[in-house]
C-alpha cells in the first residue's frame, strides 16, 4: 500500500543549506520533513574534513563534519523529521505533492510549503572536451576526496590538478599530505578560481605551483592515464602552440566549476540566466507561490556559511507561508550591471531585509559597488571573482526600491 | 524414418564451434548457435565483457536499409537486421525505439537527385516506411531543424537501440542454452594440420580445439585470420568522434537526422539516445596506421562535430549540454562490403569480417546467414534444434522506466530496488547488484549495463558506490577494481 504524509514544510536535501532551513522552519513551529538521499545528513560537507567552516553562521570554526553535526544535533533537538535513503522522483510544485523512492516504500509526500536545497554538482570531465585517450585516473575533485577521507583509498601517485576551485586546492593539500605528488595546479583562467586563503594554506604552504591561464590539451594513457599535455592559452582562452609541457602523472583531478542541480525538479521553475540556479527573491522564493530554494542551486555560494545562512530564511518563509502568513505578490527585479557576474536574489519583495551576493567577473583591484537607486556605494580593493561581494540592506533602506520598481546593481573600477 | 535419423544423430558426437570475438556479431551468432542439439559452442572474448569494442562505440542506430547498392550484403542484411530487432526486443529485452530517421538536403536539383535515389535503393531493398519530405514537412518532423534544408527522405522504419546490450544478453542467454563465454581471454595463436583449423592457443594458455572456427574478431580480424593460415582483405580502421549531450538537449531532437551521405560515409548526425540523451558525430578520419587502441579523440575532430550539429540544428552546440566526448573505431575494408565466407583453403574456418555500417543493424541477420547460408548451405551440416530451450531472458527491471505505484510494489517486496544509486538515471541498488550477478566486474560493464554513471554527472556522485557494491558482492577489494581493461586500475591502494 502507498503511503502519504502531511506536512507543513517539506525540504528536499540535506546539505548545509537544507538542514539550516530545516532547523528554521521548526523554530517557527512547524511540522517540518527533510528528505536527504544518502544515508545520513551533512551533503558534502561529511567529507569536507578541513577546518575554515562556520566562522560566519556559528561564529567560531568548524570543520565540516563538526558544522554538518551542530545543525543535524539542533534539528532533532527541534523535532526536524529526517528521512535518509530518500530519492524524489517527482515534484509537482503547483500542488506541493513529492514521490519519494526509499528503502522503506515508495510514497507522497503533501506539503503547504517546499524548500528545494539540491546543491550543485562538479561538471564532468567529459563537459571539457579535452582531446585524448579515456583512460582511468581521472577524478572530480569530490570524488576523489570521497575516496581519500571517506574510503581510505588513494586514486594514485602522481597528480596534477585541472581547476583551481576551492576544493581542487583542498585535495592538492590533502593528496600531498596523504602521500601523493602533486605536480602542479594549472587554471584556464588569468586569475585562480578558489579564495585566497585556500591558495596560500594549500598551494603555497606546500610548494605547489599554480599555472594561471594553462589549461590540460591532451591525455594520453589506454589502460591507466600516463600523461597529460599542459598548454598555455590565449585570451580566448585556445592553447598557444609550442607551449607544451608534458606531465608524467597517473591522477587527473578536475576542478573545473559545479553547476547547480536544477534539472528534474519541475520546468515550471525560473532559472537565472548567469547564475545557472534558480532566480529566487530574498525570501528565497521561486516564481511558484510557496516553492522556495537555497544554496548552491540558486547560485554557486563561496562559503558554507551563506549557504548556511539563505537556507534559515528559506525555511522560515516557507513556515510562514504553510499558516498562510505571508503573500509575496509584490516583487521588484534585481538588475545586473556591469562587472558582476553571479547575483543573488533576482526579485526584491519586502518579507525580508536585502542580502546581496555577488562575484564580480574579473579581478579589480580598486573597485565600488553602487547601488544606484539606494544611493549606496561599497568600496573593495583587490577584488577577485572567487571571492564574493555580500551587502545586508535594511527593509528601511529598501523602500526606494520600490519608488524605484527595481534595483540596479554594477561595479565600477577605479583607477 | 524421422525418429531414426534424428536418433543416430543424437548418437553422433557434437559439433564444437568455437567463436572467437564478442562483439554483437559474435554474441548474437553464439546465442543462436546455442539452440542448437548437436552444437557444442564456445566464445572468446578479449575483453572484460560483451559489446565492449566496436559494439560499445558506434551511433546505435537501426538503419533504414537505404544507403547500400541492392546487390551487396550490406544491403540485404541491413533490411532484413532492421526487421529482425523487433524479435530481439521479446527475445533479450533490448531496447529499441523507432525513431524515425531523415535525411536532409537543402533541395537543389543535385540534392534531390541523391534523395531521390536513396528513396529508389530502399525499394529495391525491401525498406518500409520511407517517405520523401519537402519544405515545411521537414520542419513538422523535426522542428528544431535548420530552414536550409527543404528536401529529405523520411524513414520510419529507422531507429536506435542500445548495441552492448544486444551482445551482452546475448550471451546470457547463450549461457542458458549450455554455450561457454570466455571473457578476458584472447586468441593468441592458433594450430592447423593438413588444411583445417584444430585448435585455438589463448593468452591464458589454454587451448581450445574445435571443429569449426568463427572470426568475428572485429578490428582483430586480420590477426586472427594469420593464426590459422587464412588470407583475407586488409583491415582500414577509420575512427569516428562523439559527443553527448545532456538529456536536456532531447527537447531538440525527435529522431536520427543524417545529412547527405558522402563517400567517407553517412555524415555527421544528431540523435536521441535510448536512455534520453542526444548523440552528435561521428567524425569520419582514416588513421594512418593500423592502431586498434587508438580511440583518443583530437581537437579538430571535436571542433568539426559542435560544427556540423549547428548547420542541421542552430544553437545545439551553444548551451554547454556536453557530458562527454569519445572515439570509436570502424573496421573498413576496400571492397566496402561485409565479408561472410567459409575460407577455401582451410575449410572449417569462416570468416565473418568488415562489419562496419551498418553492421549493428546487419547483426542478426549476421548471424541467421552464417546459420543458414554457411554451416547449412556451403557446409552441408544438419543442424537440430534442441528440444528444450531457454527462449528468453527474464525481462530487466529499469526502475527509472516503471510507474510509481509499480515501483511502490517491487519495493514491498525487495528494498534494494528502493535505494537509488545513480542520481541521474534513476538506477536502483537491486539494478547493480543483478548487474554484478549476471556477470559486470568493473566499473564500466555496470555503467552499459544498467546505465548508473551515464548521465549528467557522468559517475561523479555515484562511482564510488558502485565500487563498493562491486566489492561486497565479489569480494574484489576496491583497489583491485578496474574502469574495463586490464591496466585501467581505479585506485592505487589504502591510505593507511
Amino acid at each position: 500500500m502507498m503511503k502519504g504524509i502531511n506536512t507543513d514544510v517539506l525540504v528536499i536535501g540535506g546539505g548545509a543549506g537544507g538542514m539550516a532551513a530545516a532547523l528554521s522552519a521548526a523554530r517557527e513551529k512547524s511540522d517540518v520533513i527533510l528528505l536527504e538521499r544518502e544515508n545520513s545528513t551533512g551533503g558534502v560537507l561529511n567529507q569536507c574534513i578541513h577546518n575554515g567552516f562556520g566562522l560566519h553562521f556559528y561564529k567560531e570554526e568548524l570543520t565540516g563534519p563538526e558544522f554538518a553535526d551542530k545543525l543535524f544535533n539542533e534539528m532533532t533537538l527541534d523535532r526536524v523529521n529526517i528521512i535518509s535513503e530518500s530519492y524524489v522522483s517527482e515534484v509537482d510544485v503547483e500542488n506541493k505533492t513529492v514521490r519519494v523512492l526509499s528503502p522503506d516504500g515508495a510514497y507522497e509526500i503533501y506539503a503547504k510549503a517546499i524548500v528545494i536545497a539540491t546543491g550543485a554538482r562538479e561538471r564532468p570531465f567529459g563537459a571539457l572536451m579535452i582531446p585524448g585517450d579515456r583512460p582511468s585516473g581521472i577524478y572530480t575533485a569530490g570524488l576523489a576526496q570521497r575516496f581519500v577521507n571517506l574510503e581510505n583509498r588513494l586514486p594514485g601517485k602522481r597528480a596534477l590538478i585541472l581547476g583551481s576551485g576551492d576544493i581542487g586546492l583542498i585535495m592538492a593539500r590533502r593528496l600531498v599530505l596523504e602521500g601523493m605528488k602533486v605536480e602542479a595546479v594549472v587554471e584556464r583562467m588569468p586569475f585562480p578560481g578558489g579564495l585566497l586563503r585556500n591558495i596560500v594554506q594549500c598551494l603555497e604552504d606546500y610548494n605547489i605551483p599554480l599555472y594561471l591561464s594553462h589549461t590540460v590539451t591532451k591525455t594520453v594513457g589506454r589502460g591507466r592515464l600516463e600523461k597529460v599535455e599542459v598548454s598555455e592559452v590565449d585570451e580566448n582562452y585556445n592553447p598557444i602552440p609550442g607551449t607544451e609541457k608534458i606531465y608524467d602523472v597517473d591522477t587527473l583531478i578536475l576542478s573545473a566549476g559545479l553547476i547547480p542541480q536544477v534539472e528534474d525538479i519541475s520546468d515550471s521553475l525560473q532559472l537565472d540566466r548567469v547564475n545557472k540556479g534558480y532566480a529566487v527573491s530574498n525570501s528565497c522564493e521561486t516564481n511558484i507561490d510557496g516553492i522556495y530554494a537555497a544554496g548552491n542551486n540558486v547560485a554557486v555560494f563561496d562559503l558554507v556559511d551563506y549557504v548556511a545562512a539563505e537556507g534559515w530564511v528559506a525555511g522560515r518563509h516557507a513556515a510562514l507561508k504553510s499558516k498562510g502568513g505571508e503573500n509575496n505578490t509584490e516583487k521588484y527585479p534585481v538588475i545586473r550591471g556591469k562587472n558582476v557576474s553571479i547575483l543573488v536574489p533576482s526579485y526584491i519583495d519586502f518579507n525580508e531585509s536585502l542580502r546581496l551576493y555577488l562575484r564580480i567577473s574579473k579581478p579589480i583591484e580598486h573597485g565600488r559597488v553602487i547601488l544606484k537607486e539606494l544611493n549606496i556605494e561599497k568600496k573593495f580593493v583587490d577584488g577577485v571573482p572567487s571571492e564574493m561581494i555580500q551587502m545586508v540592506l535594511n527593509k528601511k533602506k529598501m523602500e526606494l526600491i520600490r519608488e524605484k520598481g527595481g534595483l540596479f546593481v554594477e561595479v565600477v573600477e577605479d583607477e | 524414418m524421422h525418429f531414426l535419423h534424428g536418433f543416430l544423430l543424437f548418437l553422433e558426437v557434437k559439433m564444437k564451434i568455437l567463436v572467437i570475438g564478442g562483439g554483437i556479431v559474435g554474441s548474437l551468432l553464439t546465442k543462436e548457435l546455442s539452440k542448437y542439439e548437436n552444437i557444442d559452442v564456445t566464445l572468446v572474448e578479449a575483453n572484460y565483457d560483451l559489446g565492449a569494442g566496436v559494439t560499445k562505440a558506434n551511433s546505435a542506430i537501426l538503419h533504414g536499409g537505404y544507403d547500400d547498392e541492392p546487390s551487396t550484403l550490406r544491403a540485404k542484411l541491413c533490411a532484413r537486421g532492421n526487421k529482425m530487432y523487433d524479435d530481439l526486443v521479446d527475445e533479450l529485452g533490448v531496447p529499441v525505439q523507432r525513431t524515425g530517421s531523415l535525411v536532409v538536403s537543402e533541395g537543389n536539383d543535385g540534392d534531390k537527385k541523391k534523395i531521390i535515389e536513396l528513396y529508389k535503393r530502399g525499394i529495391a531493398n525491401g525498406v518500409s516506411g520511407m517517405k520523401i519530405v519537402e519544405g515545411e514537412e521537414l520542419r513538422k518532423i523535426e522542428p528544431y531543424l535548420s530552414p536550409v534544408f527543404k528536401y529529405g527522405l523520411y524513414c520510419s522504419s529507422a531507429g536506435i537501440t542500445e548495441p552492448w546490450i544486444v551482445a551482452i544478453n546475448s550471451g546470457r542467454l547463450a549461457e542458458s542454452n549450455g554455450a561457454e563465454i570466455m571473457l578476458g581471454d584472447r586468441v593468441v595463436g592458433g594450430l592447423v594440420r593438413n588444411k583445417r583449423a584444430v585448435s585455438a592457443v589463448l593468452n591464458s594458455g589454454k587451448k581450445i580445439q574445435a571443429d569449426i572456427f568463427i572470426n568475428c574478431a572485429g578490428l582483430y580480424y586480420e590477426e586472427i585470420a594469420k593464426y590459422f593460415d587464412v588470407e583475407v582483405e586488409k583491415v582500414l580502421l577509420r575512427k569516428g568522434e562523439y559527443l553527448l549531450l545532456d538529456k536536456a538537449a532531447k527537447q531538440f531532437v525527435n529522431g536520427v537526422i543524417f545529412p547527405l551521405p558522402t563517400k567517407m560515409g553517412k555524415g555527421k548526425l544528431i540523435l536521441p539516445t535510448i536512455d534520453g540523451g542526444v548523440f552528435l558525430g561521428p567524425t569520419s578520419e582514416d588513421l594512418k596506421s593500423f592502431d586498434p587502441e587508438d580511440l583518443a579523440t583530437t581537437r579538430n575532430g571535436l571542433e568539426e562535430i559542435l560544427k556540423s550539429s549547428d548547420e542541421l540544428v542552430p544553437g545545439i552546440s551553444k548551451f554547454n549540454w556536453i557530458i562527454k566526448s569519445f572515439a570509436g573505431l570502424r573496421p573498413e575494408t576496400e571492397g566496402k562490403d561485409f565479408i561472410i565466407k567459409r575460407d577455401e583453403e582451410i575449410s572449417n574456418f569462416i570468416t565473418v569480417g568488415g562489419i562496419r555500417s551498418p553492421g549493428l543493424t546487419a547483426a542478426p541477420a549476421i548471424s541467421e546467414y552464417v546459420i543458414n547460408e554457411i554451416l547449412n548451405g556451403q557446409m552441408n551440416i544438419k543442424l537440430i534444434k534442441k528440444e528444450k530451450i531457454v527462449e528468453r531472458i527474464p525481462a530487466k527491471i529499469r526502475v527509472r522506466e516503471e510507474s510509481f505505484e509499480r515501483i511502490s510494489e517491487l519495493i514491498e517486496k525487495d528494498e534494494l530496488y528502493g535505494r537509488i544509486i545513480c542520481q541521474c538515471n534513476q538506477v536502483s541498488e537491486r539494478e547493480i547488484v543483478d548487474a554484478v550477478h549476471s556477470g559486470a566486474r568493473t566499473i564500466e560493464s555496470v555503467k552499459l549495463r544498467t546505465r548508473a554513471g551515464f548521465g549528467r554527472c557522468q559517475g561523479g556522485f555515484c562511482t564510488w558506490k558502485v565500487a563498493k557494491i562491486i566489492s561486497r558482492e565479489t569480494g574484489i577489494e576496491l583497489e583491485e577494481l578496474i574502469m574495463n581493461n586490464e591496466n585501467s586500475y581505479l585506485l592505487e591502494g589504502k591510505v593507511r
